[in-house]
């Protein structure tokens, strides 16, 4: 069974998102950049899925993402595709373009996505690529069997979980809950260092979503200590009651 | 168009506050709904004036392209340029399905829609929450979804004209099962209250208290990402930048530090309540109430005097 994973290099979760002075970007100098979270689910499941040999990462970016390629790849994996850009976009229908225009030349089964990535939190890609590609796609997935093509994918919704049926080639987008992705070996590491990421080079599709400016939110005003011990939670009650009117 | 969705036929509170959006930004909109049992009509109460109530046997359980297809077809049928639709979990799937249908580019999980000229003026929250885009989408058509709970359903209508859709529509996939959470529970992004507990707690045995105020209050269980990483909690109720985006009435903090991947996760409810004994704990600097103590002391005289209460 041939798997693809898509990745995304994103800030680490620590990190202090500092806005430009002219607004329109993100300072990229102090962020340490990391495999996004959710990725890792996906490259796990590949990894439980079939031979490492068979599991190509693929990534689109600037060069700085070969080094999450490399961190998916230290988990096992041993091929890899970096489709080279200027900067990543900030339209995820350019991203999704490329990568199922690299994707249908790759003879993949499966393909995993995260279920969102933790920059932009568009949660777009898995239906994007199910859409231009025309294979199914279940999203935010915490429970997978895929056996003589046919995938069963349990996926999680407010409260339930659904449980889908389809046939491969699909795509899966994963979600915290599906397995517990293994830590990179120092073999892992090393082993990762030998791969040869095979670099693309994408015509964009064109750009419709732009982001006119950052801004921080804005900061609340300083709340009120009601007390230092449990004879506050009268009061406390009473504000929440009275004051703010939601209890 | 305003998509209105539906559990079990009962419309949910997003498709009410989508079409207050709608009718607030004072453009002709109708909804469509899809699925045979549902009150369609309920959405006029809010301000609708046309409901599309498409229905098909084939169609009860959500099915990602077949839902897909019927709407892009309902916004081409109708000239619409925009799509509304909520960033719950179906919101979330199916709108960048319409979207590539429609060649039109999309906004997810928005927290503020204006009308600026014959253009759209959309923030969003990235990073989860630690910074605001304002966005421009320059596609013909635009689909964007609304956070839930940002928006306030205002019942400011009378009625609405349903006109039934006897749908035929093919599809791929289709849900083949519906299974219930861990306890069929409230979940964090739909409670109007949350009560999420932290490392404070010391263990998953003490979070008999985290439950007991939460349903004294009629919340969600939230858990930090440390109480999740513990094992303590099930993943599913993680608040923060790795688990879920919450927006509540009231979100109540116990025993969380506040690290900045929770704040990120939880900052935007509209009152927040912080229980910790360390002053210093970062969660106090967001919180609208708070009272510094041991939380096993705070806890159980809450639940005693709200049970008083009712």
């Amino acid at each position: 069974m041939n798997i693809a994973v898509c990745i995304k290099q994103v800030p680490d979760t620590e990190t202090k998102i500092k806005i430009s002075d002219d607004k329109k970007s993100i300072v990229e100098s102090d962020i340490n950049f990391i495999l996004n979270p959710y990725d890792e689910f996906g490259v796990e499941e590949a990894l439980k899925l079939t031979d490492p040999e068979n599991i190509t990462i693929i990534s689109l970016g600037p060069d700085r993402v070969t080094s999450a390629i490399r961190s998916a790849l230290a988990m096992g994996a041993k091929n890899a595709i970096h489709i080279k850009t200027d900067s990543t976009p900030a339209d995820p229908g350019i991203t999704a373009d490329a990568l199922a225009s690299v994707l249908k030349e790759g003879n993949y089964d499966l393909i995993f996505t995260g279920k969102q990535a933790i920059d932009d939190d568009h949660a777009q890609m898995a239906s994007l690529l199910a859409e231009k590609m025309d294979i199914p796609a279940v999203n935010v997935v915490i429970k997978l069997n895929v056996e003589n093509g046919t995938v069963m994918a349990e996926r999680e919704i407010e409260g339930a979980h659904e449980i889908f049926e389809c046939a491969t080639p699909c795509i899966i987008s994963a979600q915290r809950g599906l397995n517990e992705p293994r830590y990179a070996s120092l073999k892992g590491i090393m082993g990762a260092k030998k791969v040869k990421i095979e670099e693309k080079d994408v015509t964009l599709s064109e750009s419709n979503l732009e982001v006119v400016e950052y801004n921080y939110p804005a900061e609340k005003a300083a709340g009120k200590i009601v007390g230092d011990s449990a004879d506050a939670v009268p009061e406390l009650l009473r504000l929440l009651n009275e004051e703010a009117k939601v209890i | 168009m305003v998509f209105a969705e539906h559990k079990d036929g009962k419309l949910r509170k997003i498709a009410f506050e989508n079409v207050s959006l709608a009718k607030k930004l004072g453009i002709d909109f109708e909804c469509a709904v899809i699925g045979n049992d549902v009150d369609a009509e309920e959405l006029g109460k809010y301000g609708a004036e046309k409901v599309v109530h498409y229905k098909s046997d084939k169609l009860g359980n959500y099915s990602p392209d077949g839902y897909a297809k019927l709407l892009a077809d309902a916004m081409d049928k109708q000239g619409a340029d925009v799509l509304l639709l909520g960033a719950t979990s179906m919101g979330k799937d199916l709108a960048p399905r319409v979207a590539s249908r429609l060649n039109a580019a999309m906004a997810t999980d928005c927290t503020q829609v204006e009308l600026d000229g014959n253009n759209l003026k959309i923030v969003r929250p990235m990073y989860a929450g630690k910074v605001q885009a304002t966005i421009n989408l320059s596609s013909a058509k635009k689909v964007v979804t609304i956070r839930p709970n940002v928006y306030a359903a205002d019942e400011n209508g009378t009625s609405a004209t349903v006109e039934s859709v006897a749908s035929d529509v093919d599809f791929k996939t289709v849900v083949k099962e519906i299974v219930a959470g861990a306890q069929g529970k409230l979940d964090v992004t739909e409670a109007d209250i949350v009560v999420s507990g932290g490392r404070g707690l010391k263990g998953p045995e003490n979070w008999h208290l985290i439950e007991d105020l939460a349903s004294a209050l009629g919340a969600a269980n939230g858990a930090s990402r440390a109480a999740v990483d513990a094992g303590w909690r099930p993943h599913d109720e993680q608040v923060g930048q790795t688990g879920k985006t919450v927006a509540p009435s009231l979100y109540v903090a116990v025993g969380i530090s506040g690290a900045i991947q929770h704040l990120a996760g939880m900052s935007s409810s509209k009152y927040i309540v912080a229980i910790n004994k360390d002053p210093e704990a970062p969660i106090f600097k967001v919180a609208d109430y708070g009272i510094v103590a041991d939380l096993f002391d705070v806890v159980p005289r809450m639940i005693e005097e709200i049970k008083a209460k009712q």
